[in-house]
This record gives C-alpha cells, sequence and structure tokens, in this order.
C-alpha cells in the first residue's frame, strides 16, 4: 500500500556553496493539493527538479508514487505530469499539434489519443481554437494548453510550477478553476507551487512553507495559519481614538493595534485570553457595537514564518 | 465519483493498485498504445521517430504557416532542381562531379535542423519539459540527429531526382539519361554520411551553444575549416613536397580512396555520436 504520492527524507541538493534545498523532510498524501509557498529562490523549483529525478539529491531520499527518484527516475516521470518554470510549448505549431506529439511521447493508441486531445482540449475551451499557432495566443490561453498537456497521459502525480504566474486576475482565477475541476475529475496528486497565498489557500488540501531551502511549516492551511502564533481581533464602535490605541498597545497579550476606518484591529498572542480586554475597552468608555476574533489568514502567516523564523 | 476522484482533504486512492480500469499510466498500462514498447529497440525506434516528426513539423513551420514554408521549399527545389540542372545541362547526369553543387546540401541543411533542435529547445524553454517527459536522453538525441539527416539528405534526393527530370525534359528526344553510378554513390552514400557527419557534429556543437544562432556560427567555422583547412595546409606545403603529395594521390585507386573515405566517415560520425551522448545529460543539461 502506498498512502503517500511523496515522501522525502533529509533531501538535500547544494549548487557549490549554495544549499537550495536543505533537509527537506516532507510527505505529500496520494489525492491530495499539496502548496508549496515560498519567496523567490526558496528552493521550490529545485525540489521539483529532485522529486521528477532530473537533479540526484547532495543527500537524502525521495519516493515518489512508491519510487526511488535516484535509481527509478525514469519510472517517476513516466506516471508524472509536469507543467515548470516556462510552459513548454512549441509556438510554432499549433494547439492540436503541441497535444499529439506528447500524445505520441506518452504513446496513446491514436484512437485514444484523438478522443483525450479533443476532451481535454474541449474542457478548457480551446477545441474550437485548436488549429492555431500557440504563439499567436495569450499568456493565459497558452497555460492552459500546458495544464492540458500536463494531464494528457492521465498521470497520477503533477507538478505545477508557478501555473498563474504572470497571469491577470482573471485568467488566473479561470484557470485556477479549471486546474480544481480537472485535477478533481482526473483524481491526481497535485504538487503545486506558487507565490499567490490566497491561490494556495483556495486551492490546496495542504500547504508547505519553505525559505532558504528549509521548510517552515506543513499542514492544512489552517494549520499553518495556527504554526504563526497570531490571532487577529476586530472591534468597532464609538469611542475608538488614538488614547485607547496607546493604552490597548500597552496590555500584555496584544502584539500590536491599530486604527483603521473606525475600527480597532489588534493582533494578540496566540491562546491569550482577550475578555479583559473587552473589559478595559467598556470601562474605558467605549460604545462596542462588534466584537470580531478570528486566526491570521495564510499571508500573514506565510510573512510571519518566512519573516521571523531562522 | 470516477476512480481516483477524492473530496478535498480525504486522502486519495492507494497509487499502488493499478487495475485494468485504473486510467492512471504507467508502462505496465493495458490501455497504452499496444504497438508501442518502453524497453528495446522497438520502443527506441517509436521515441525516435516521434521527436523526428515534431522536429521536422516544427521545422515546416518556421515560416509561421505550412503554406509559407511550403513556398519556400518550392522556391528551393526551383533552384537546386530546375534552374541549376538547366545551366549545367546533360553533364549533370554525364559528368559525377557535376552533381556537387547537390551535395553541399544537405550539409547547409541539417547544421541549420540541428541547431535550431537542439539549441533552439534550450533558447525556447521547451527543453526542459521535453527532458521531464518519459523519454530518455538517447531517444531525444537520436531524434534530433535523424530529424537533421532526414531534412538535409531528402531535401538533396528530392532536388536531384527533380534534377534528373529537368535535364531529360530539356533533352527531350535525345534518349533517357541516368546518373552516373558514382554520382549516385556521391549523392546516396557520401550524402548521406555527410549528413550524419554534419547532424552529429552539430549537436555536439549546438549542445554548447546558448542560442541557435550561436550554435549557427559556431557550425558553420566548423563545416568552413574542415573543408578549408585541408587546402591551406596543402598550399602552405614547400613545392617538392606538395607535387609529392598530388603524386600519391593521384596514383591511388579511386576504389580504395571511396571505401577508405566512406569507412573514415562512418568511424567520425559514430565518434560525434557517442560524443554526442555522453554529453546530453538531463541533470547536465538542466543546469545549462
Amino acid at each position: 500500500m502506498t498512502e503517500c504520492a511523496i515522501r522525502t527524507a533529509d533531501l538535500t541538493r547544494d549548487f557549490g556553496s549554495l544549499r537550495a534545498v536543505d533537509a527537506l523532510s516532507l510527505e505529500v498524501p496520494a489525492g491530495a493539493i499539496f502548496g508549496f509557498l515560498g519567496p523567490n529562490g526558496s528552493g521550490k523549483t529545485t525540489t521539483i527538479r529532485l522529486l521528477l529525478g532530473l537533479l540526484e539529491p547532495t543527500r537524502g531520499d525521495a519516493t515518489v508514487l512508491g519510487l526511488d527518484a535516484r535509481s527509478e527516475a525514469a519510472a517517476i516521470r513516466e506516471r508524472c505530469g509536469a507543467l515548470l518554470e516556462h510552459a513548454g510549448l512549441y509556438e510554432r505549431m499549433s494547439a492540436q499539434d503541441n497535444l499529439e506529439f506528447y500524445a505520441r511521447v506518452w504513446h496513446l493508441p491514436p484512437g485514444e489519443r484523438r478522443a483525450r486531445v479533443r476532451e481535454l482540449l474541449t474542457g478548457l475551451g480551446l477545441w474550437d481554437r485548436r488549429h492555431e499557432i500557440v504563439g499567436a495566443w495569450s499568456r493565459g490561453m497558452k497555460q492552459k494548453l500546458a495544464v492540458a498537456r500536463t494531464l494528457l497521459h492521465r498521470p497520477a502525480l503533477v507538478f505545477l510550477d508557478e501555473p498563474t504566474a504572470g497571469l491577470d486576475p482573471v485568467a488566473a482565477a479561470a484557470l485556477r478553476d479549471d486546474l480544481t475541476a480537472l485535477a478533481r475529475r482526473e483524481g491526481v496528486t497535485v504538487f503545486l507551487t506558487t507565490h499567490n497565498l490566497a491561490e494556495a489557500e483556495k486551492l490546496c488540501d495542504q500547504v508547505g512553507v519553505i525559505r532558504s531551502g528549509r521548510l517552515l511549516a506543513v499542514g492544512r492551511p489552517e494549520d499553518v495559519r495556527a504554526r504563526a502564533r497570531r490571532d487577529r481581533m476586530e472591534v468597532t464602535g464609538r469611542g475608538l481614538d488614538a488614547r485607547i490605541v496607546d493604552l490597548v498597545k500597552a496590555q500584555p497579550p496584544v502584539e500590536s493595534a491599530t486604527l483603521a476606518d473606525g475600527r480597532l484591529e489588534l493582533r494578540v498572542r496566540d491562546g491569550e485570553d482577550t475578555s479583559p480586554l473587552v473589559a478595559l475597552l467598556v470601562r474605558e468608555g467605549v460604545a462596542i457595537d462588534e466584537v470580531r476574533k478570528g486566526g491570521a489568514d495564510l499571508e500573514e502567516a506565510f510573512m510571519a514564518l518566512v519573516g521571523t523564523e531562522p | 465519483m470516477t476512480p481516483g476522484e477524492t473530496d478535498r482533504g480525504v486522502r486519495g486512492p492507494d497509487l499502488g493498485d493499478r487495475g485494468p480500469d485504473d486510467p492512471r499510466r504507467g508502462p505496465d498500462d493495458p490501455r497504452r498504445d499496444p504497438g508501442a514498447s518502453d524497453g528495446g529497440l522497438r520502443g527506441l525506434a517509436d521515441d525516435v521517430l516521434t521527436i523526428a516528426w515534431k522536429d521536422l513539423r516544427e521545422m515546416l513551420l518556421q515560416s509561421g504557416t505550412l503554406r509559407r514554408s511550403l513556398r519556400g521549399l518550392l522556391f528551393s527545389f526551383l533552384v537546386f532542381g530546375v534552374f541549376l540542372p538547366l545551366q549545367i545541362g546533360p553533364d549533370l547526369v554525364r559528368q559525377p562531379a557535376a552533381v556537387l553543387p547537390f551535395a553541399w546540401v544537405p550539409l547547409l541543411l541539417a547544421s541549420g535542423m540541428v541547431a535550431d533542435g537542439i539549441a533552439g529547445e534550450r533558447e525556447r524553454h521547451t527543453l526542459e519539459t521535453l527532458l521531464a517527459s518519459r523519454l530518455s536522453d538517447r531517444a531525444i538525441l537520436l531524434g534530433k540527429v535523424v530529424a537533421a539527416i532526414a531534412y538535409g539528405w531528402g531535401f538533396m534526393v528530392v532536388s536531384a531526382l527533380v534534377g534528373l527530370v529537368t535535364v531529360n525534359l530539356a533533352n527531350a528526344g535525345g534518349g533517357i539519361l541516368l546518373y552516373q553510378p558514382e554520382a549516385v554513390l556521391l549523392l546516396g552514400g557520401f550524402g548521406l554520411l555527410g549528413a550524419g557527419l554534419v547532424a552529429c557534429g552539430g549537436a555536439l556543437v549546438a549542445l554548447r551553444a546558448p542560442t541557435v544562432r550561436q550554435a549557427a556560427q559556431n557550425m558553420n567555422l566548423a563545416i568552413f575549416a574542415v573543408v578549408l583547412v585541408p587546402v591551406l595546409l596543402l598550399q602552405a606545403l614547400p613545392v617538392d613536397t606538395r607535387r609529392q603529395v598530388m603524386t600519391t594521390l593521384n596514383g591511388l585507386d579511386w576504389g580504395t580512396i571511396v571505401v577508405g573515405a566512406a569507412v573514415l566517415l562512418v568511424v567520425v560520425d559514430l565518434l560525434l555520436l557517442a560524443a554526442a551522448m555522453a554529453r546530453f545529460q538531463r541533470a547536465r543539461l538542466i543546469l545549462d
């Protein structure tokens, strides 16, 4: 039984004196959409290359779909799809020719090849434009076609390296929707790197945060948010002013306090009792309309993690 | 739910369980092309032809549309298949040396094709995706070499055949003219080996070049060096020595020269191919 699509242990890759991936130990469950988050140069792309067996690790092990990334790299690539940093499309050729080529690469029989190309292009709204030269297409359409190419041979696992990078928000949202629908329908495990934290929050069952090659946090998005150990509190009402802000800031549970649009926004330390703060505000004459508490969003958690972790 | 479909957060199915209905493919998947094979020469040949098909298609579409590219090809055939044969006349088929202009064609076309096929893939950022596929390094490289040879040599053969038709039409009433056996050997055998030489050597050059332009420049320099250096060296020899060398060469049996040259070309082709294969490795290319 293989429960994990990806399992790495102490995976490390050096380029000269630079350690691109540093003792990465990770488990990605089969069938999940896993988001790998990190700033530029944090080691996300190198990790994908290691998992696909395109690079040899300096140290450590990686198992992908139960196969060893060092000794069974060809078998891993056989079962995976990859949309890497660049779309990798042949821009002089038509959309259909691009898919036809990769269908041949994966030895799809001619009948199924045609049906599969049609199924994917139709699903992505590109069927009517299949004879057009890809070079003339918008970046959003090219990315959609690249996603279709990645799923063409029904891989068990796909790697998507920043699939929505460089797209305008509308195109990115459309691609995200298509991607989610396709991934769910095809039952494929997705390993996705992204800068876009809102995207990760929407798409991913699990996320990992990496910086300078080191994995800082991993788990469900809500777990990673909790890992940032910050809760937000928002108070609306009358009587909120600079004096109140200074007073609240001086209270032990409060990390920060700001006044914005008549709302008092507080960051409080994780697990601290906030009821004394409310009592304090009432005592100081604030007429409270509403108090809302919530965890940090993934972006805040990410910033906290990459900004403060050693 | 379809096989393998999962809800958000629910762990997916066991990936090791690949029944006949499992749509996810592997080499053991019964739904793969039954004609295709992964191991052995058959599988390699399939993959080589797939790459060659793609490279030739890309080359034919480099002018933007297939129609425009075919127009360009037609123009080239008119030059090599009609204009040149009309200029040379019946000597084209009577004098084996007259086909030498055709023999240059595969060298030039193969060099351009292999530069585009290797340095171009890197320049256009398509190489990494290709390397991330199931294809072996060997299949990718051989596919590119085969495409370059097929393009250069194929163009030359078609041009020579069109030229034969042109000469016969221009010489109507004088009986059917055919190429001399020496010319057929020169075009068929040495044209093919020459195209192989340029394709294999060009692959090595293109692997070290960051752009198509750089690869093409380096290759043109290499071709000129191969052709011109022996001539210049011969010219640089003292008159007596040069005369001695020429006398020795003239005294050689032509059959021996042809066989020797063919063997030499085969050996050099294979050595260059082996060197290119040693250089064409995923882990290295991904970092270039």
